[in-house]
């Protein structure tokens, strides 16, 4: 059955929508038209907000609910009305739900025991799975019995051991304290390494995301804003949404001017003028819901949101050298790196982020007038 | 232990105490605080002596003495009346001989016991677990429902289970008047009558502690199961059962204890010949005048209750550590 499965992708959730609550008072939609395809072995991560419908999705692809509307495929089969256990996908939860009337040996067994693996093989999973995640010495102590960490790591050895397909993690990492966060990310990307299975990971943590994932999908109140991998959403957030949740960015308003593939040229409202990049979908957005409109072919009276990271750009020598110009209204020192608070000559507010050198004085201070120097292609064109 | 822990240790010498006494102090406060709450439960020892000891300890007492021909008892010591709680005397050859008939009402006490256990499990279980998985506002109205029975009087409400079953009452009036039977049918005054008695009574301290544990149930858990392939089968009995086995011991100890000991029940229901314990110590105490026989009857009673409660602390205090 895998050479089918190949072509197919592992997780597909095709316009989907799950609305909670039947009386229409209290109706919540936590996913709103969601459609997303995974890849086979990927590391997929959901990345926003609490609230935003992640666990929801990740619910309806293990069976525990079922879509409103849309459907959901794994491996190319409809599977939105299966159960949970006539799919082939496993669940680590957020609150790891081990049993805590069985030992950590039996908690993983009890996969491989329910889809009647026989004794000696069931036997030899168990051992495999606790020395994937190095819980060996803790085989007979009860959850209650072991660290969060722990209880982690046989959860994830728990749901593995049941051989899925794809694996879930919802918020995994989220009880756990910084340090042992860091060294389960590194544990987590070796396991997925090593099975090679379809990991789907949930978190709202967005740093976590960019180092683990592949792919990111960035949600936000129920509704997929962009998909991309780490560095294409970092680089090129489509929304002034995911420009502001994935690290930190300044927002100006312009307008766009002539756009050709993909990249355009973007007045400021104190008169200067980038080339930006624009992201498809940009302009029809930016002209507010004017249908029918494609870019390459725009008017050029269209309002757009410019993102600019604080780390892609740089101050200038001298106060007219740069492209903008401001004043220091606060100097924050992080040991790497410097953050200069500036207020643009439009009133916008500005943030330039200068890495720190070992015999450097410090470029600005409080009250100067400075220049900032934009690189060309820096700046983004948001869709809304 | 003696060796001061190095937390406090400069705090100590900076305030001019050595080591050494900082430790004695330590253990002063500790002491002091032990007396304190010694003194603070005085007052529930005092009560608990008072009112449970004593008695008890009065009811030992007798059981040892020699029947007064009026009742009450004579101040002579006598172990007749533990060697009559199984054996007696024959009446013509002086021979000892197994006393049949207590042998027979303890032998039913526990069958009727353990039947009226068996009955409020399966009747309570599934009661419990469909009202532990309605919504909240829907829940505090069946719990309100099941409670309501505690608010009336035992006697009025074997009275009315006596109501429906008597020969001319309800169920045997209504399959009369259907013309399923002719004659009657014979309830009252047997075994079943007091079975079906005591279920009824008793099911509400059975439903109790199983909703109890069902509530604090993590579904996530049977999510959990289900997420591993279990069948509703096997999520039953490797999941739910565990984990609700606690509350499914508690509900049959706390059926089990007063069905051993009940009185009103069999006194009602059974008539006079089905006896049950409780009947068979009243007797003692009564026609039969002997105080001592009825002593030693209550405490090899309250024996056989310390068992299942023992049985019980030990089940459970494995148990509690899962719910946390
Ligand atoms: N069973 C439910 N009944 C009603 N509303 C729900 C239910 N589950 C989730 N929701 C709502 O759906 C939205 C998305 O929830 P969830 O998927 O848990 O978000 P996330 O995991 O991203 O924090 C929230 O507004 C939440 O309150
Ligand atoms: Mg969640």
């Amino acid at each position: 059955m895998h050479d089918m499965a190949v072509e197919a992708r592992a997780v597909e959730a095709r316009a989907v929508t799950k609305i909670f609550g039947s009386d229409d008072s209290a109706e919540v939609t936590a996913l709103d038209d969601v459609t997303v395809s995974i890849r086979e072995n990927e590391f997929f991560t959901l990345l926003g907000p609490s609230g935003c419908g992640k666990t929801t999705l990740l619910r309806l692809i293990a069976g525990f609910d079922h879509p409103t509307r849309g459907e959901i495929r794994l491996h190319g089969e409809d599977i939105s009305h299966l159960p949970p256990y006539q799919r082939r996908v496993n669940t680590v939860f957020q609150s790891y739900a081990l049993f805590p009337h069985m030992t950590v040996a039996e908690n993983i067994a009890f996969g491989p025991e329910m889809l009647g693996q026989p004794r000696a093989e069931v036997a030899r999973t168990v051992d495999e799975m606790l020395g994937l995640v190095r819980m060996e010495e803790f085989s007979a102590r009860r959850p209650e019995q072991i660290s969060g960490g722990q209880q982690q790591r046989v959860a994830l050895a728990r749901a593995l051991a049941a051989h899925p397909r794809v694996l879930l993690l919802d918020e995994p990492l989220s009880a756990l304290d910084l340090k042992l966060r860091k060294e389960m990310q590194i544990e987590l990307k070796r396991l997925q390494h090593e099975t090679g299975i379809t990991f789907v990971f949930v978190t709202h943590d967005q740093e976590e995301a960019l180092t683990m994932s592949d792919r990111i999908a960035v949600m936000n109140a129920g509704r997929i804003l962009q998909i991309g991998a780490p560095r294409e959403i970092y680089d090129h957030p489509a929304e002034r949404f995911v420009a502001n949740f994935i690290g930190e960015s300044n927002l100006l308003r312009g307008e766009l001017g002539v756009v050709t593939s993909a990249t355009g040229t973007v007045t400021l409202s104190s008169g200067v003028t980038l080339s930006a990049s624009v992201p498809d979908g940009a302009v029809r957005a930016g002209a507010g819901r004017t249908s029918g409109q494609t870019s390459g072919q725009t008017s050029s009276q269209t309002l757009v949101n410019v993102a600019i990271r604080p780390e892609h750009v740089q101050l200038a020598a001298s106060p007219d050298a740069g492209t903008l110009s401001g004043r220091v209204e606060n100097v924050v020192y992080f040991g790497t790196d410097t953050l200069y608070h500036l207020r643009l000559v439009t009133g916008e507010p500005f943030t330039v982020r200068m890495q720190n050198t070992r015999d450097g004085s410090p470029d600005a201070r409080i009250g100067d007038t400075v220049g900032v120097s934009i690189r060309a292609g820096v700046a983004q064109v948001l869709q809304d | 232990m003696s060796a001061p822990p190095s937390g406090p240790a400069p705090a100590a010498s900076s305030s001019g105490l050595d080591p050494g006494r900082a430790a004695r102090l330590a253990g002063e406060v500790a002491r002091r605080d032990i007396r304190t709450r010694w003194m603070l439960s005085l007052p529930a020892i005092a009560i608990v002596t008072a009112a449970a000891a004593g008695p008890l300890l009065i009811v030992l007492v007798y059981s040892f003495l020699t029947p007064g021909p009026y009742g009450n008892v004579e101040w002579r010591f006598s172990p007749d009346a533990w060697i009559n709680v199984v054996l007696q005397k024959d009446i013509f050859d002086d021979t000892w001989q197994w006393a049949d008939a207590h042998l027979r009402i303890f032998w039913r006490s526990l069958e009727l016991s353990f039947l009226t256990t068996a009955l409020t499990l399966v009747l309570g279980v599934p009661t419990a677990w469909f009202i532990a998985t309605r919504n909240e506002r829907t829940r505090v109205v069946w719990l309100f429902l099941i409670t309501i029975p505690f608010w009336t009087n035992l006697l009025i409400r074997t009275i009315a289970v006596m109501e429906l079953i008597r020969n001319e009452g309800v169920i045997n009036s209504a399959l009369i008047g259907l013309g399923l039977i002719e004659q009657p049918i014979q309830m009252m005054f047997t075994d079943f009558a007091i079975a079906l008695g005591m279920t009824y009574v008793y099911l509400p301290l059975m439903v109790l502690p199983v909703y109890a544990s069902i509530e604090k149930l993590d579904f996530r858990l049977v999510e959990a199961g289900y997420d591993l392939y279990a069948s509703r089968r096997k999520m039953f009995l490797r999941i739910i059962l565990p984990l609700v086995k606690p509350g499914i011991i508690a509900g049959s100890i706390l059926v089990f204890i007063p069905s051993l000991g009940a009185y009103v029940t069999p006194r009602v229901l059974g008539g006079g010949k089905n006896l049950m314990l409780g009947n068979l110590i009243e007797l003692q105490f009564g026609q039969g005048r002997n105080w001592p026989l009825g002593a030693a009857l209550a405490i090899t009673l309250m024996a056989m209750v310390m068992v299942a409660l023992l049985y019980y602390v030990h089940v459970t205090g494995r148990g509690r550590r899962w719910h946390g």
